[in-house]
């Protein structure tokens, strides 16, 4: 029966098909989170991250991960264990970030991944994203020897692009804007895309204006390369987790808000002790007392330990810490804080009350 | 003793193997409906039940080479079929690349010349040893970006390679005869490939070369050696002995074997995006990265090269039947 032995030779593939798009029920009431109680079972969150990235996410010749995007991962670390090394980081690359979230590989991503509508929609890749911990513009970097100052330049000019990212189609609708012809040179990996460019088969590579910076201080010859005025977007780059899960993300969303909420309080790395044992003695800081989980429940709201505020940035510090410390002038990216500024101070960085 | 009438049905050997068939049948049909209805389910559940719509809708990004006019205002079908066109054009000349290059160098394995046979050997031997995503990626940015540019490019008769493409001589209007000229500091040509495109498919032959090297290396070690002594014997030098006796009588050996490499090369051709090349593969992860719709992306993808290994399996069954010896 050949019929028959086909069908048969051919289930398997079938069946592999079938299991695959089998997603585990989504399930759990209240503050219970099933994800939560996974990463607690298994006693390290999954975190995907860039790796290659300097000041996001990097994989120092130590073996550790440094960068904002790590710190945020360390971050939520300590707000779930108390300690914030519990981090598995995962690699990823920008087209297959999204998959990895979903199928459930990774618990986050903190991946300068941009917010967009049709990734946080439902009908769309269906994420769920925290706060921005980075406000960003796409740029383009073009070597200073090519005497290329704008957009205008580059036309019928090849232009070397990640595929995958939001800086493909941003690119896109610019030209399209201005009428410009050009020509995308698209790559799978960052390595690839500015070996391309390095290798000069493009005058130019667009990505986000910090990753450029980024990859510029780790190139033989920085000052040899020079970022065009021109930014073609916006690009708010924000932590995110499966959609689906609203405890899972709520927890993430509030750890981020309590590094920028700490910053506006000033409370760093250095004084959280010293605020932790000041608002024990002094009962009249009703907003420092919750804030720090002396008073209040904001905690166990979340699904979080009491003082998860204080482990949190005793951990990492606060958002102004981190942003100095990996990315800022002392840094060798040298960014400004700019539009990542607090909202006190003329930035974007706002965090609700913690009430 | 009187033998029985009939035989009860569970011992009939004409009903048993029906029912055992039937009951395998049966069960894999049950589960196969059990796994899609929760297939089914869940994507409902998660909102990604199949849709297609999304193939209408403008893709609004670009594409670098294209055969077929192609703008980002064309929908995501014009953009994945851009790709596939781009994927054919590989893996078509790759095919006949592949098949030149391996069969001179299969039957320089018998030449009479012991420098060329090493040669060959030597080729086979590292190619064939060397991971080909390594081996795409060598060409494109150690070999095809270390050309220049304007009027430092390396020039040969008839093609110029630079590191903005490759430039080939060709007929223009009027079959006249038309090399690459330098035109305001850019080449033109009548017949220009990207850098990508070439890094592309000098890795795919060179790779998938060797393998048919060692397919007609085989074939013709399958003909006995009366056969190349007959041919000798009759005055034939190498080549026409080679031509006309052992080759046409190596070929039912070869075809077979080369289907399967055929069938790789056109499959290896997605490993085009990590060099850049615009094929089907790279195309459809932009439109997977907007669109968000993973899994009907991914099954057009799963046809796409479905269709075209069992095309290449069609038309080398069909050539395998053609050059089968009658046994009379």
């Amino acid at each position: 029966m050949p019929r028959l032995r086909r069908l048969l030779f051919a289930s398997p593939l079938l069946l592999a098909l079938a299991i695959g798009g089998c997603a585990d029920e989504g399930g759990g009431g209240g503050v219970q989170s099933e994800k939560m109680e996974t990463i607690r079972s298994r006693g390290k969150l999954v975190c995907g991250v860039d790796g290659k990235l300097p000041g996001f996410s990097f994989l120092g010749p130590d073996g550790s991960y440094s960068g904002l995007d790590a710190d945020t991962c360390r971050a939520v670390a300590a707000a779930l264990f108390g300690d914030p090394s519990k981090v598995e980081y995962r690699d990823l690359n920008s087209s297959e970030r999204f998959a990895a979230l979903a199928s459930g590989e990774v618990d986050m991503l903190a991946r300068n991944t941009t917010m967009t509508l049709s990734r946080d929609s439902a009908g769309g890749n269906g994420l769920s994203f925290g706060p921005t911990t980075f406000y960003d513009g796409q740029g383009v970097m073009a070597p200073v020897a090519s005497g290329i100052k704008s957009l205008k330049d580059l036309a019928g000019k090849p232009i070397c692009v990640e595929s995958g990212t939001t800086t493909e189609l941003n690119l896109a609708d610019r030209m399209r804007e201005q009428a410009i012809p050009y020509t995308p040179l698209k790559f799978q990996t960052g390595d690839q895309t500015y070996a391309a460019y390095l290798g000069g088969r493009c005058v130019a590579v667009t990505s986000d204006r910090s990753q450029l910076a980024a990859k510029r201080s780790s190139f033989p010859d920085p000052a040899a390369h020079v970022l065009l005025p021109d930014v073609m977007s916006k690009e708010p780059l924000t932590p995110a987790s499966v959609n689906g899960d609203p405890a899972w993300s709520d927890a993430i969303r509030w750890t981020v808000f309590a590094l920028f909420q700490a910053e506006e309080l000033g409370i760093t790395k250095a004084n959280v002790a010293a605020k932790l044992a000041e608002a024990k003695a002094n009962t009249n800081q009703a907003d420092l007392r919750r804030f720090l989980g002396v008073e209040g429940d904001f905690g166990k709201q979340l699904g979080l330990p009491a003082d998860f505020v204080v482990k949190v940035v005793g951990a990492v510090g606060n958002y102004g810490e981190i942003f100095e410390r990996n990315v800022g002038t002392g840094s060798p990216l040298k960014l400004e804080r700019a539009e990542n500024r607090q909202w006190n101070k003329g930035g974007l960085i706002y965090s609700p009350p913690f009430r | 003793m009187p033998e029985p009438r009939t035989i009860p049905w569970w011992r009939d050997r004409r009903v048993v193997p029906w029912l055992v068939q039937g009951g395998v049948a049966l069960v894999v049909l049950v589960v196969i409906a059990l796994l899609l209805g929760n297939l089914v389910r869940n994507l409902t559940a998660a909102g990604l039940l199949l849709s297609w719509r999304w193939l209408g809708q403008p893709a609004s990004f670009d594409v670098a080479e294209s055969l077929i006019p192609f703008d980002a205002a064309m929908p995501y079908w014009r953009a994945l079929l851009v790709g596939l066109v781009n994927s054919l054009r590989a893996i078509l000349i790759g095919l006949v690349g592949a098949t030149l290059l391996g069969t001179a160098v299969g039957m320089a394995a018998y030449s009479g010349n012991g420098l060329v046979r090493r040669l060959g050997r030597v080729y086979v031997e590292v190619i064939r040893n060397i991971p080909l995503l390594l081996q795409l990626l060598f060409w494109y940015f150690v070999v095809f970006l270390s050309f220049r540019n304007g009027t430092e490019a390396l020039q040969l008769p008839g093609i110029v390679l630079a590191k903005s493409g490759l430039y080939l001589a060709w007929f223009a209007e009027g079959w006249r005869w038309q090399g690459p000229a330098l035109v305001n500091g850019v080449w033109q040509a009548p017949w220009r490939f990207s850098v990508e495109f070439a890094a592309l498919l000098t890795g795919l032959i060179t790779y998938t070369g060797a393998f048919v090297a060692e397919v007609v290396r085989g074939g013709i070690a399958a003909v006995p050696r009366g056969q190349w002594e007959a041919a000798t014997s009759l005055g034939l030098h190498w080549g026409a002995s080679m031509r006309t006796v052992v080759l046409p009588q190596a070929l039912p050996v070869i075809i077979p074997g080369l289907n399967s490499q055929y069938i790789s090369l056109a499959k290896n051709s997605a490993l085009a995006v990590a060099v850049g090349y615009a094929d089907l593969y790279s195309v459809a992860e932009t439109t997977l990265n907007q669109t968000g719709r993973a899994l009907e992306v991914f099954l057009l993808l799963l046809g796409a090269y479905l269709v075209i290994d069992l095309l290449i399996s069609l038309v080398m069954n069909g050539l395998n039947q053609l050059v089968q010896i009658r046994e009379r």
